[in-house]
């Protein structure tokens, strides 16, 4: 996500490394050129035209001008306006009222129902008693969605039992959850268009009934110039606490997260990034600037690795690495605290300079690139997997035979190892707790 | 109210922004700032920043300076380029089943158009069978059950989570042996990124192509009119994969310009077969060049 405005503008911020000092006219031709690359990246026109009379003003004042290096000066001014415009903090839920309501609402297939899913599942994972509520009853079988997808999460859904008005199944839904003593619910409402008065009217009506302590708008992360009125569309008529921007896993530039947040002034609270259950990320504007930038979202890659690999085995890693006994069985081990992290796509692109390189060599990751290197090696011995220099023609042949793949695919894995392993040499001085140096990729 | 009406009437704030642009335009001061204005105005309908400057680049000369002429011109422009890409689509005598894969990514209203696609070939008097081929997300299969339902035409099944190229090769097989005019599959909504579920994609098309040489006949892509230029993206990846006939623009009953039709006319020149205009079954138009233009302009 964002490559493509993070390219864009670091290409710029190249340009302008050679130029030394920054005067007005040279702050004008950056200036439209980081113009250009927001509108292709879809942010709407209008608040291009205010975030870059922002910049302008920041940049032109003294900030600047003092600078020893203007072109690191500058680069902290557009960052800096990117992420305030963004949001400075990351914004958190309120829970507030018995019990506290959240309610999801947006166009058509921006990802509702979905989103309901992951955020109760997100919400679970941190102690609390989710309860869904189906008030989608306008497309088909999206009740039943709701209800498989609870599930699969193993959250508690509310049983619509052959209820035709949304307002019915609300009402009920609180009165239920008040007796069974759930602490978070979430409704899913129906996809409506923001100029669609009667159903914007019946929205209206859902929030008195329901007075939720959040009001999200889920929007998708593809959208256009439009994505500012249809954010406008239902804060006014509904007061929208937050935003959830859904579908970041594509090539969409983002564009939309600046015109919503500019136009609306709410925050984004979380990012979806993946189909799948656990797809839902906090929201932070402070990285996404950095992000877009181009400079990688290294924060939020370093706190990933924290959660999925053990400071001990961190530490166990590094020490194995300084006395050089890295092994395969290391390795299949390293590939594993990967795997945690979650997909490789998402991994990747938070890597600097990587979104670039992905797109320049049209790099494709495969996912289960990781899952036939464990395959080969799983078909290995442990005397194999210890001392990989006893791997002749025959050994290979069968632990090729043993995981499926060809000899070929064993001789990479072994050579992929080998450079590995010296390139860990390198890094030995310097501690290496960052993870981006030895990603087998 | 006819469809024509309905859509100019949703189309209208479109109209508005392009017209409103066009005359804030003339009262302006000079030509280039005029033009500079009307570049805006275009790239406020989606249409992008380089498409946009090409089309107001190429307006210099040859009309007369005024709201008309300016307007006119602005539209015989946009309308030359739409009318290559508009070609209905039309199942020739004789070829049957006719099969139609639909694909899109998420959210886009594939499931809703083949609702409406179906619709529209019953009342056609045509027999449809649809392909329940959405087997990743949850409910999507009896969604599209209740479509089919609505239209009166079966809807071929396996479980969810099933492999949809067997769901493919079943919906094929059982139109073959029932001699269905029409078979149109739903395929689950996946990221032109994603690699595997791309790969997925040419699966299934290659499944059908080995039970009728010359199926699918027709690989409908379904595009989201509020999508900003990352739809041409959409269109290009979807075309490399397994070569994209035809494209669907759906919820142009918003305030979205679905002006990214233009730069993935220009430059992919697929054709453009439907639009749609809301969440009823008659909501699916058939795209004519002319008229789009009007209402954009």
């Amino acid at each position: 996500m964002f490559d493509g405005l993070s390219e864009k503008l670091r290409g710029i911020i190249k340009d302008l490394k050679g130029h030394g000092t920054l005067s007005e006219a040279n702050i004008e031709s950056v200036l439209k050129e980081v113009r250009l690359a927001l509108l292709e990246a879809d942010v709407n026109f209008t608040v291009v035209k205010e975030f870059i009379s922002r910049v302008k003003g920041k940049a032109l004042g003294q900030d600047v001008l003092l600078s020893v290096t203007p072109a690191q000066q500058f680069i902290k001014v557009v960052r800096d306006e990117l992420a305030a415009t963004l949001g400075e903090t990351a914004s958190e839920l309120e829970f507030k009222g018995r019990p506290p309501v959240i309610m999801l609402a947006g166009l058509q297939g921006s990802g509702k129902t979905t989103t309901t899913a992951k955020l109760a599942r997100l919400l679970k994972g941190k102690g609390r008693n989710p309860y869904v509520v189906p008030a989608d009853l306008a497309r088909p079988a999206a009740v039943l969605q709701l209800q498989k997808l609870s599930e699969e999460i193993k959250v508690d859904c509310f049983d619509v039992a052959g209820r035709k008005d949304p307002v019915d199944i609300c009402t009920e839904a609180l009165r239920v959850a008040k007796i069974k003593g759930y602490d978070t619910v979430l409704v899913d409402t129906a996809g409506r268009l923001h100029i669609d008065a009667a159903l914007m009217d019946e929205l209206k009506g859902l929030k008195e009934i329901l007075s939720p302590s959040e009001v999200l708008l889920v929007a998708d992360s593809m959208t256009g110039q439009d994505a500012v009125r249809t954010a406008q569309g239902f804060d006014e008529a509904i007061g929208l606490t937050g935003v959830i921007l859904t579908k970041l896993d594509s090539d969409a530039r983002g564009g939309a997260a600046l015109s919503m947040r500019i136009s609306t002034g709410k925050p984004i609270k979380f990012i979806g990034v993946s189909e799948k259950t656990d797809g839902l990320e906090v929201f932070h504007p402070d990285r996404m600037a950095g992000r877009i930038l181009g400079m990688g979202d290294v924060l939020t890659l370093v706190e990933k690795a924290q959660a999925a690999i053990e400071e001990k085995d961190a530490r166990e890693l590094e020490k194995k690495i300084k006395k050089d006994t890295f092994t395969l069985d290391d390795f299949r081990e390293h590939l594993g605290q990967i795997k945690r992290m979650g997909s490789l796509d998402s991994i990747l692109s938070m890597i600097p300079g990587f979104g670039a390189l992905k797109k320049a060599k049209g790099l494709k990751v495969d996912e289960k690139e990781i899952s036939r290197i464990e395959a080969i090696i799983n078909s290995m011995t442990a005397k194999e997997r210890k001392t990989p220099g006893i791997l002749n023609a025959g050994r290979r042949a069968r632990i090729a035979r043993g995981s499926g793949r060809t000899v070929q695919d064993v001789n990479r894995l072994v050579k992929q190892y080998g450079q590995m392993r010296d390139m860990m040499k390198r890094f030995k001085k310097g501690g290496m707790r960052s993870l981006k140096n030895i990603l087998p990729v | 109210m006819n469809l024509t009406a309905r859509l100019k009437a949703r189309l209208a704030r479109t109209h508005n922004a392009i017209m409103g642009g066009i005359e804030s335009v003339l009262g302006m001061g000079t030509r280039k700032e005029s033009l500079e204005r009307l570049e805006e105005a275009l790239i406020t309908a989606d249409v992008g920043v380089k498409t946009s400057s090409e089309i107001v680049g190429a307006l210099k000369e040859g009309f007369k300076w005024d709201k008309e002429g300016l307007s006119e011109r602005l539209r015989a422009s946009i309308s030359g380029l739409l009318k290559e890409v508009e070609s209905p689509l039309v199942i020739p005598p004789g070829v049957v089943p006719f099969v139609i894969m639909v694909l899109g990514v998420n959210g886009v209203g594939k499931t809703t158009t083949i609702g409406k696609l179906a619709s529209r070939f019953s009342s056609m008097g045509k027999s449809v069978i649809l392909g329940a081929g959405d087997t990743f997300r949850a409910a999507a299969i009896e969604q599209l059950e209740i479509w089919g339902e609505r239209a009166g035409c079966p809807v071929i099944k396996h479980s969810h989570g099933g492999d949809p190229g067997a769901v493919a090769f079943d919906a094929v097989k059982s139109a073959v042996a029932k001699k269905t005019d029409v078979v149109i599959l739903d395929t689950a909504g996946r990221l032109h990124t994603k690699v595997n579920l791309m790969e997925e994609l040419k699966k299934i098309k290659k499944v059908v192509n080995r039970e009728i040489p010359s199926a699918p006949h027709e690989n409908l892509l379904v595009v989201d009119a509020s999508t900003g230029q990352n739809a041409l993206n959409q269109a290009k990846l979807f075309n490399e994969y397994v070569g994209v006939t035809g494209i669907v623009i759906t919820k142009l009953d918003g305030t979205a310009k679905g002006g990214i039709i233009v730069p993935i006319a220009r430059e992919l020149k697929i054709p453009i077969r439907f639009i749609g205009v809301g969440e009823g079954v008659d909501d699916l138009k058939e795209f004519n060049a002319g008229e789009f233009a009007d209402a954009l302009i």
